[in-house]
């Protein structure tokens, strides 16, 4: 892995129960707690809270979508790890059902459920229409 | 003969039966181990990642978190036993509820009450056959739990451990029991303490050129602390779900290649006896037909 650290970001994007994307990259872009964050080659080591929202990989082959239920980002070495409960890449993600969700949870009373559940799809949205 | 060969022949089918449905549970749990175990492989990269950023923070800032917190006089502890939905598995589940045994036995011995904590429906059957109160209960996944599940377990853990001492329901210590799986002939019933977290180091000493770097953490060390620590009680038993439901089916596995073999040899057994009869009715008959053609030669001759 020594080796490969000129050539850019190794990115791991681990869920829970599976390791969801890993490879080499330019940049990732993810939206922190505070706000979005790019990170580069060559970034200061940091650890970050992520919200539920879309992240962003560019790669040689083009830029990975894929969307992550919280977690976090850790930055070292120029090895970027991405760790949620859950993460959906882009071509996993149903639009359809993500859609019916968002609708769903619109009916919802207003609370941190429906925040959450709002959160969730609509990110899940994001990244589907960001890769199409 | 006591028993006759028509009923022997019956004993035999039955048994030949039951070898099949055993022969056939053997294979499906030996079949679903091998997914077991790609499950425990899958989920291993977000666990060490999981405990490097932990102890990353762990080592960067003064832990002072609620979660690693020791509280002065322990008075209470929670105890979740990991069991099995189903039986069939051998001395499964009675193995961990033998060490659960222990470990309440010494925490009572340590001046602590304690909260029973269960999943799987064998578990539980125990504790209500004997009358004895959990505090809840999950069941219906301990062949194939969800990251889910463990996500459940976690926050209802840790919401009780988080407790102020002397609330209603408030826990001070949490342990885990559950079944380790050595090997595939080996798997041993461990108990664990959870909670409070010690001090997370790697497993593993990191080597020289994998010093963990001075981290930035945003927002703060605290918050990425708060968030990171239930995650990480959440995929330690995520890791003992996963590690008792690939033991629970290399125990049924084990067990029914025994019940398929004892089967075998009872079919063996009943075809002897069921031939021994079978020869020793030919025998009798053959006997009384030469004992009659004897008579009558002998009733002949006499009226000679």
């Amino acid at each position: 892995m020594a080796a490969e650290l000129g050539t850019g970001l190794q990115v791991v994007l681990v869920a829970a129960d599976r390791t969801v994307w890993s490879g080499e990259a330019s940049m990732v872009i993810a939206r922190t707690v505070d706000g979005d964050l790019g990170v580069l080659q060559g970034h200061a080591p940091l650890l970050s809270l992520l919200t539920d929202a879309a992240v962003e990989i560019s790669t040689p082959d083009g830029v990975v979508h894929a969307a992550v239920d919280g977690g976090f980002i850790s930055v070292a070495d120029d090895r970027v790890s991405i760790l949620t409960e859950h993460a959906l890449l882009a071509e996993e993600i149903h639009i359809d059902e993500a859609k019916a969700e968002l609708e769903a949870a619109e009916t919802l009373p207003t609370g941190d459920e429906r925040e959450l559940r709002i959160r969730r799809a609509s990110a899940r949205i994001r990244a589907a229409e960001k890769a199409s | 003969m006591a028993v006759s060969l028509r009923e022997y022949r019956a004993r035999i089918k039955s048994t030949e039966s039951m070898k099949k449905i055993t022969r056939a549970m053997e294979l499906i749990a030996a079949s679903r181990i091998i997914k077991a175990q790609q499950r425990a492989q899958a989920a291993a990269p977000y666990a060490r990642e999981l405990t490097r950023a932990v102890s990353a923070v762990a080592t960067f800032s003064d832990v002072d978190h609620p979660l690693t917190k020791e509280e002065e006089n322990p008075k209470r502890a929670a105890v979740l036993i990991v069991t099995s939905d189903r039986g069939l598995a051998g001395a499964y589940s009675s193995a961990v509820l033998k060490e659960a045994e222990r470990l309440a036995e010494r925490l009572r011995e340590e001046g602590k009450e304690i909260d029973t904590y269960i999943c799987g429906r064998k578990g539980e059957a125990y504790f209500k056959f004997r009358q004895r109160p959990i505090e809840q209960a999950w069941t219906g996944f301990s062949d194939q739990p969800s990251y889910d599940v463990a996500a459940e377990i976690g926050g209802t853990l840790i919401e009780s451990f988080l407790k102020e001492q002397g609330e209603e329901g408030d826990v001070d210590e949490v342990h885990v029991v559950y079944t380790r799986f050595v090997s595939m002939l080996n798997q041993e019933p461990t108990a664990v303490r959870l909670l409070p977290l010690e001090v997370v180091e790697g497993t593993e000493p990191p080597a020289e050129s994998e010093l963990l770097p001075l981290y930035e953490f945003e927002p703060s060390a605290e918050e990425v602390l708060d968030g990171l620590l239930p995650q990480y009680v959440q995929s330690r038993i995520f890791f003992c779900l996963l590690q008792a439901a690939a033991s629970e089916l290399a125990a049924r596995q084990k067990a029914m290649k025994a019940a398929t073999d004892n089967a075998e040899e009872l079919i063996k057994k009943y075809t002897r006896i069921a031939n021994q009869a079978r020869q020793a009715g030919i025998t009798q008959e053959i006997s009384e037909i030469v004992g009659g053609v004897n008579a009558l030669a002998d009733a002949n001759a006499g009226a000679e």
